[in-house]
């Protein structure tokens, strides 16, 4: 089962989802985004070292957050996915959007 | 999860035709085929009458039309796949969501869908999709203690999509593996998901189609609402090339296979968005400086526009992600926001700080602040949204599909019949579909004929639009037999310009004299008899017993509703007008009134043909009309109007003799 860590960082947040990301559990990050854009956060940095499976529903769910995060002025970028989670965003084309970043640092630079 | 397939699943997987039944099928499709081509290269060669060209060259286009037809189906049949048994789905362990979709039915229609589908023996979740937002749903569903799901507020002021954007929007409300789709007024077996979960043992496996099967429909079907050669030997010819397509009710889908296309979708949408606003870009942005008139704060707005979409332009070459990319765009966009907005702002400030001294409250403009003063900085807000130019390129330079509720839309949006395009793009991924022929589901067919004409001009537009805007014979990602397999369903609605010359020309013979073919001699007959007989055994040994005689009435007896769907939705797609098309309402209007006036141009039709009748026998009584054409032409008419007299019958139908109880009784 998935959990879901937020810490709070300089200049953004960062969200790192343990575990399965599927259409089970994407609804958990999607609310969490929402929160935090409640909240007033702006740049929403999921990271994704520890995500061991994603699925379409899971990519969609980062999407939806991405849409959310813009559509507050704000941002979504994704961080260090594993080699599974890669494999997926190359085969859906979804890294030609979504292109990840090599680590939170960089993540939250702009 | 994915279930290991047992050597008897496999099997069962792989079912097809006996090879005997297979073989006798392939030798009719042979000599049929060489017997139209033989007739028809004979019409254009050697037999068409150029002194009445103006007939003679749309008859013989009209039979051209014809006999690619009959190639196209002989294709199908070619590699036709009836499938048996299923393989049986692990006990549990699958996730289904059933969907019953429903805008306006009545609530009694709902509810009995809805007691059905919790009927259904598989373990599954069951869910009224109401798009009416209705109350009576609402509690109606309680009282079942079934799950209602509603737009989300994402779809307030935006496209609703109809059907396809009711099914997106429960897509991500639900989680189950596998989602079974019900129309509101689909009775569905209680074992429905035991017959055909187990395709999807084949992880390759997207789709399961069943019939549609109507049991409100007397054995005659006087408005040809059962489709036994469509939910029969098409659809399995097209199984067989893979290529068995979604027809939007009583079939099951695999949800990774939707999100997978939503997402592929998704990127595909927002590149082309992107790379069409930054080739146009410098068009749209000298036309906008144009029409600035040397107003300067415009010019140099634009001017600093143009210089970000270069920036955005090359980093997009480079290979930058396109989040990336748009994310800078926008924020180069407020910063000409904001920059433009200034002297607003500094003015405005200026002009508060003189009224507040004026007065002796120092608080009276207190309530002006100066957030608010930073709203008209913001880019919504600015006096920057009034140059149309650079809204535009900020609407389209973004990964947010702003102008849709939802991102992802799994069900394609393109037509008002989704699941064909749906399908379609699927197959374009590589999943696989199924096209398993049992009835599982029964459902209710208009039971007058405005209801009727109205459902079947709907599927004929959406049919085109996909036509149009997807042309399956240029989809790259598809296998050839694919492309020819959904190109037939296309080809078979274009049937209404071929009708209108296949009564015009006998009327035209017989009436006046004028003979589109040269020869109506031993040569035509020695030609065009075989491929006639052929053909209809290729029809006959194809169906399998299965009725055939209705569908060919209506496919050349509705042909004012077939025209209609070609243009209206040519015009629909290339010049953006509206299709114009109503909701199908699933029961019948009581009133008594005979609809004469919907069937007006088949009534002209009609009683030219009975005048043509009358006026060549008087011709043949005076020694007119000479040769065997007149004969020829008068079996022809004799065959329209016996193709015609459906529509008589359509007229005058009543509706089913009894009316199905509303509470379905199922052991």
């Amino acid at each position: 089962m998935t959990s879901i860590d937020v810490r709070e960082a300089d200049g953004g947040v960062v969200l790192a989802p343990t575990g399965r990301l599927t259409v089970v559990t994407a609804p958990n990050l999607r609310s969490a985004v929402a929160d935090r854009i409640a909240a007033g956060d702006r740049i929403i940095v999921v990271d994704l070292s520890a995500t061991d499976f994603v699925d379409s529903s899971g990519l969609g769910a980062l999407v939806s957050c991405l849409k959310s995060a813009r559509q507050a002025g704000g941002d979504l970028r994704i961080v260090a996915p594993t080699e599974q989670v890669s494999m997926v965003l190359k085969m859906t084309n979804l890294d030609r959007i979504l292109q990840p970043r090599a680590s939170v640092a960089d993540a939250l630079r702009d | 999860m994915t279930m290991e397939a047992t050597r008897h699943d496999r099997r069962r997987l792989e079912q097809k035709t006996s090879p005997r039944r297979l073989a006798v099928i392939r030798i009719v499709i042979v000599l049929a085929a060489a017997s139209g081509l033989n007739y028809v290269v004979w019409r254009w060669l050697a037999s068409v009458n150029w002194e009445s060209w103006w007939i003679a060259v749309p008859l013989v286009l009209a039979e051209t039309y014809s006999l690619i037809d009959s190639l196209l189906f002989g294709l199908g049949a070619w590699r036709i796949r009836e499938r048996g048994e299923p393989p049986k789905p692990p006990a549990a362990g699958y996730t289904v969501d059933v969907f019953i979709t429903t805008y306006n039915e009545p609530v009694d229609l709902v509810v009995r869908t809805a007691r059905a589908a919790l009927d259904i023996s598989y373990p599954h979740t069951t869910w009224i999709l109401d798009d009416g937002a209705r109350d009576e749903i609402r509690a109606a569903a309680e009282s079942l203690g079934i799950g209602v799901i509603t737009r989300s507020a994402d779809w307030i002021d935006r496209p609703r999509h109809a059907k396809a954007g009711n099914l997106n929007n429960a897509l991500l409300a639900t989680e189950g593996e596998f989602v079974l789709v019900l129309d509101a007024d689909q009775v569905a077996d209680p074992l429905i998901l035991d017959r055909t979960l187990g395709y999807f043992k084949d992880p390759q496996v997207a789709l399961v189609q069943t019939p549609q099967w109507f049991e409100n429909v007397p054995d005659a079907d006087p408005l040809g609402s059962q489709a036994p050669l469509f939910y029969g030997p098409i659809q399995q010819s097209k199984d067989g090339w893979n290529a068995a397509f979604f027809c939007g009710s009583n079939a099951i889908l695999r949800r990774e296979a939707l999100m997978q296309l939503g997402i592929s979708r998704y990127v595909a949408e927002v590149e082309q968005s992107v790379y069409r606003a930054i080739t146009t870009s410098k068009r749209v942005l000298a036309r906008a400086r144009e029409e600035a008139q040397g107003d300067r704060r415009v010019t140099l707005a634009l001017r600093r526009a143009a210089e970000i979409v270069e920036t955005a332009r090359v980093e997009i070459i480079r290979g930058d992600g396109i989040a990336d990319v748009t994310y800078r765009f926008q924020r180069g966009i407020d910063a000409i926001s904001t920059d433009y907005a200034d002297a607003d702002i500094a003015l405005m400030r200026d002009n508060l700080r003189e009224l507040a001294s004026l007065s002796d409250d120092p608080d009276t403009f207190g309530s002006i602040d100066e957030a608010a003063l930073e709203l008209l900085g913001r880019r919504d807000t600015s006096p920057i949204a009034a140059i149309e130019a650079i809204s535009l390129l900020a609407g389209a330079l973004n990964v947010d599909r702003g102008d849709e509720a939802q991102a992802i839309m799994p069900m394609a949006t393109i037509s008002v019949t989704e699941d064909m395009a749906t399908s379609m793009r699927l197959h374009g991924l590589g999943w696989r579909s199924v096209y398993h022929g049992e009835i599982l589901a029964s459902g209710l067919a208009p039971e007058d004929l405005e209801t009727m004409l109205g459902q079947r001009l709907r599927w004929a537009q959406g049919t085109m639009q996909v036509f149009f805007r997807e042309n399956p014979l240029l989809q790259w990602r598809l296998s050839l037999g694919q492309r020819l397999m959904y190109f037939s369903t296309m080809w078979s609605y274009l049937s209404g310009f071929p009708a209108l010359v296949y009564v015009t020309a006998p009327v035209l013979c017989l009436a006046f004299g004028v003979i589109p073919v040269t020869a109506y001699s031993l040569d035509f007959f020695a030609r065009f008899i075989p491929f006639l007989i052929l053909n209809q055994l290729l029809f006959w040994v194809v169906a399998a017993g299965r009725p055939t005689w209705r569908g060919a009435q209506y496919s050349l007896a509705l042909f004012p509703v077939w025209i209609e769907s070609v243009t209206s939705a040519f015009r629909n797609v290339f010049l953006g007008q509206p299709l114009g098309f109503r909701v199908t309402s699933k029961t019948g209007a009581e009133e008594g009134r005979r609809r004469w006036d919907l069937v007006k141009p088949q009534l002209y039709v009609m009683g030219a043909l009975v005048v043509a009748l009358i006026v060549v026998s008087i011709r043949i009584l005076a020694g007119q009309a000479e040769g065997i054409a007149p004969y020829v032409n008068i079996v022809w008419v004799f065959y329209d109007l016996a193709v015609f007299s459906i529509i008589i019958r359509a007229v005058l139908y009543r509706g089913p003799a009894v009316t199905p109880t509303p509470t379905k009784e199922t052991s």
